[in-house]
């Protein structure tokens, strides 16, 4: 049994990782926090992801991508070693419409990892009304896959 | 009419998705696309660079797959159903079943009940072959007026 990889060193792979993602770089999400077994990104409201051009509300496909991209990283954070992870299913329930011109944060929370699969819950909402969730996700993951553990060549 | 009123009467007519992807903002940056046919939508999501979720297998992004999806089960609905409003999604559950080439994709809904209040629609996306489906999904959508 090898030791878990530090807290810091997850944390720089996810940095490393998340930058070289095209999807994530053109929806302009970034990531705001990595605690151990979790995430926080946000994504800044941007003209090129609105679903409704009367109302300036973003798609709902941009959520789903958010809360993906989110779920994945909280995942690898709460692994302890750094193996590669596929998104297994995802179910979305979009409770209100995000408001137009706001930020959207993403929080989320792997609560459960076992040799095969990661389980994981989030929340989509505005900074300015914390309480108020424009979205919530449960997600399993599958924990490394048949590329095996990631290259530091990758991972750089 | 305004523009999105006009692109909808034009896809309701005619089945052309064509105005109706350009008047969404999020639909054009992924380059998703409508047509109809045999009676049902089609959707299709080409391949571009910002749709990519691994760079290093590489693989389209789930968030892209299921865009795709929920946009062409609300186009199937707006295509074949009564109703009038435009869908609002109330969820979205996707099955992540193949890892996605960085290849075409494409997509089709089925609507498996209508209701008064909510339509249920079973989604799925596939690249080269139907039979092999990459992704999976089901959605209730509320189509009830404001």
């Amino acid at each position: 049994m090898t030791d878990p990889t530090p807290l810091e060193a997850r944390r720089a792979l996810i940095q490393q990782f998340f930058t070289r993602v095209p999807h994530n770089i053109a929806l302009g999400i970034l990531i705001e926090d990595l605690p151990a077994d979790g995430g926080v990104m946000r994504l800044p409201y941007a003209p090129h992801l609105v679903g409704n051009p009367h109302t300036g509300v973003i798609h709902g496909g941009v959520i789903t991508a958010l809360i993906d991209a989110t779920c994945g990283a909280a995942v690898f954070m709460a692994l302890h070693q750094p193996v590669p992870v596929a998104t297994l299913d995802l179910r979305i329930d979009y409770l209100r419409a995000a408001r137009a011109g706001l930020d959207v944060l993403a929080h989320a929370h792997c609560y459960k990892v076992t040799s095969n699969v990661a389980f994981v819950r989030c929340e989509a909402y505005h900074a300015e009304e914390p309480d108020a969730f424009i979205a919530t996700g449960a997600g399993a993951f599958m924990v490394g896959t048949k590329r095996g553990t990631i290259r530091p060549a990758e991972a750089t | 009419m305004t523009d999105v009123a006009q692109a909808l009467h034009a896809f309701r007519r005619d089945g052309d998705g064509t105005a109706l992807c350009a008047a969404v903002p999020f639909l054009t940056f992924l380059g998703v696309g409508f047509a109809v046919r045999e009676g049902h939508v089609l959707g299709h999501l080409p391949f571009r660079d910002t749709n990519v979720g691994n760079p290093a297998l590489p693989a389209l992004h789930g968030g892209a797959l299921g865009a795709v999806l929920e946009a062409t089960a609300i186009a199937e609905i707006l295509w074949s159903s009564e109703a009038l409003v435009i869908p609002k999604t109330i969820n979205l559950t996707v099955d992540y079943l193949r890892s996605a080439r960085p290849v075409d994709t494409w997509a089709r809904g089925i609507i498996t009940k209508h209701g008064r209040r909510v339509i249920n629609v079973r989604a799925e996306a596939w690249q080269d072959d139907p039979s092999e489906p990459v992704a999976t999904a089901t959605a209730h959508f509320l189509v009830l007026a404001d």
